[in-house]
């Protein structure tokens, strides 16, 4: 084939185009900006936004692997939120039989503690997965109605079992010595555990980004999303894809339940089916199946609900609903939809 | 006379209520293109899915390289050698055109004097490895998509009217370059609507109709009858020149 016969051409964007699917990664500066001058005092914003952003992490582990699990397997899971309040018991139960290590002024045991807390609940929850996937989720491919009613069953199975192994109270999980307490940075106090919280929710969203760019099961799950019909043409089987995407997906819920626990201080078996309303409007905000823009819903729901509980706390109650309301006024698919064929 | 590398005998396929395919007899002979022609809804689109397992035959057999793979499950349709380039092109568009070539080389890494070959092949391939396949143009992911099926070498490929929408230029570069893949002993089933195109690569031909076989020979012997053509197509081959 010739090359005169082919001129190579790009359609480059328009600048407004190109600076509309730049917009929502300026959202959460702009959001945060607004924020200081409604606050007024930088301590308090600081606070605030600290506050905010450990919120948003918190809430993007859980939502990560529910709009992966959706733009992927096209499976509308209301059981996600099994996997948090799991997350959670089992890492209660790491922590409380490493008490010794938690009550310990040293950091390292500290954090050696919450990582073994943290791997644990991510082993069960993962293999819950696994179980959920096979049994309750694979049946019903395609049919998102019964998925709904099934994935909804699976969930009240699973408090009822919480309920049977650890009983029905709720339980306190204190954080380890070295995350309790804040750090006094000028007029500001900032609570050590929130730090940690965006410390790893950083980590996570670099280490997702990382493997969803750069290796091949990233490529495959990438490709998976947006045809995964082409996918299965192409030799490779696309169920084995779901399997690992879903345990992946409950494993990081389980790590989020963990996070939301060691931030709440307490747990419950409803905790999971509570956060799961924040944790749809983030993947609804984000565009269903795009890991950016879970993040970026993420950020932008933890900082306005944190400056609306300050600014005005009736408020509060409904901001994250008009903010999903706002943004789907602006973008009726979310803020990064991801394409997919059908 | 070749041998037969696939065969289909009496295959039906039902999709919901519909019975598109009723009995379909086809044979490919190994190494060289088989066109199957037929008007809109005729079931050629559905032949292919059939065949590459993403609709399962209700009935009939399906046998590649003597062995029956009606029931296979599409992946192992494709690791058996068959790549399919469906109609809408099937390029992740999420992807660069590099991304798309390195997935579609399933069984390791790219081979460097074949992907020098492709991109000689179709220079684009080779001009935007690392833009995204969305930001490519029409003619260009039609490239991409037969490239991508012919990065590892494979027995047949199933090729769903890629001159579709193309401008004419650029139908006659992709008649040029699935010639030179001919040239390879590629195997290849090309579903196209396309008549003069067609019948410049086509070595044997198969007529559609109502989800049935219903002429099956040597492409000269229906480029040399437009009588013939009439009859099974209600086209001639002049009406495209």
């Amino acid at each position: 084939m010739s090359d005169s016969a082919i001129k190579p051409r790009i359609e480059k964007l328009p600048f407004r185009d190109q600076l509309a699917q730049k917009l929502p990664v300026l959202l959460v500066p702009i959001l945060a900006t607004l924020g200081l001058i409604a606050i007024g005092n930088p301590a308090s914003w600081l606070t605030l936004t600290v506050a905010g952003l450990a919120m948003g992490m918190m809430i993007f582990i859980m939502a990560s692997g529910l709009t992966v699990v959706f733009g992927l397997m096209d499976v509308i899971n209301f059981g996600h939120g099994a996997f948090v309040a799991v997350g959670a018991f089992v890492g209660f139960t790491v922590l409380a039989w490493l008490a010794g290590w938690t009550a310990s002024p040293s950091v390292m045991l500290n954090l050696a503690a919450v990582l073994i807390a943290i791997l644990a609940a991510m082993l069960v929850t993962g293999l819950l997965g696994l179980g959920f996937e096979r049994v309750i989720v694979m049946p019903v491919y395609g049919e998102h109605l019964k998925q709904i009613l099934v994935t909804m069953g699976g969930l009240i199975v699973a408090q009822q079992m919480i309920y049977v192994v650890w009983g029905p109270d709720e339980l306190h999980i204190s954080r380890p010595e070295a995350f309790q307490g804040s750090l006094i940075i000028g007029e500001a106090a900032i609570e050590k555990y929130r730090l940690v919280a965006v410390g790893i929710g950083i980590a996570l969203f670099l280490a997702m980004r990382h493997i969803l760019k750069n290796t091949k099961i990233g490529l495959l799950v990438r490709a998976g999303v947006e045809n995964g019909e082409m996918v299965e043409a192409l030799g490779y089987r696309i169920r084995r894809l779901f399997l690992i995407v879903f345990m992946t997906g409950s494993a990081l819920a389980g790590l989020g339940g963990v996070m939301w626990g060691l931030y709440q201080e307490t747990i419950t078996a409803h905790m999971g089916s509570e956060i799961m309303v924040l944790v749809f409007i983030v993947v609804i905000i984000g565009g269903l199946g795009s890991v950016e823009g879970c993040f970026i819903g993420a950020m932008l729901v933890g900082l306005l609900a944190n400056y609306t509980a300050f600014l005005a706390p009736k408020v509060a109650l409904i901001s994250t609903i008009a903010l999903m309301v706002a943004v789907l006024m602006w973008r009726p698919q979310g803020l990064y939809p991801v394409v997919k064929a059908k | 006379m070749a041998d037969i590398l696939l065969s289909l005998s009496g295959v039906h396929t039902h999709i919901g209520p519909y019975h598109i395919l009723q009995g379909v007899d086809l044979q490919v002979p190994e190494g060289g293109v088989t066109v199957l022609l037929g008007r809109n809804g005729a079931g050629k689109t559905t032949t292919l899915r059939t065949i590459m397992g993403l609709w399962t035959a209700s009935r009939g057999d399906i046998r590649f390289a003597d062995h029956v793979i009606t029931k296979l499950s599409t992946p192992e349709i494709s690791r058996r050698g068959i790549a399919f380039v469906p109609e809408d092109m099937g390029i992740f568009t999420d992807l660069t055109v590099a991304e798309n070539m390195l997935l579609a080389a399933a069984n390791g890494p790219i081979d460097p004097k074949r992907l020098a070959w492709i991109k000689e092949l179709f220079p684009p391939i080779g001009s935007f490895w690392n833009s995204s396949a969305g930001t490519l143009s029409g003619g260009q992911k039609q490239m991409l998509s037969v490239a991508r099926a012919i990065i590892e070498p494979r027995r047949l490929i199933l090729i769903d009217e890629p001159t579709k929408g193309l401008a004419p230029a650029i139908i006659g570069a992709m008649t040029d370059a699935l010639r030179e893949l001919k040239e390879t002993d590629t195997t290849i089933l090309l579903v196209e609507q396309n008549f003069a195109m067609a019948s410049r690569i086509g070595d044997t031909v198969a007529v559609m109709d109502d989800g049935r076989i219903i002429h099956s020979g040597a492409m000269s012997e229906l480029v040399a009858d437009t009588g013939l053509q009439e009859k099974l197509m209600g086209l001639s081959l002049e009406a495209h020149q």
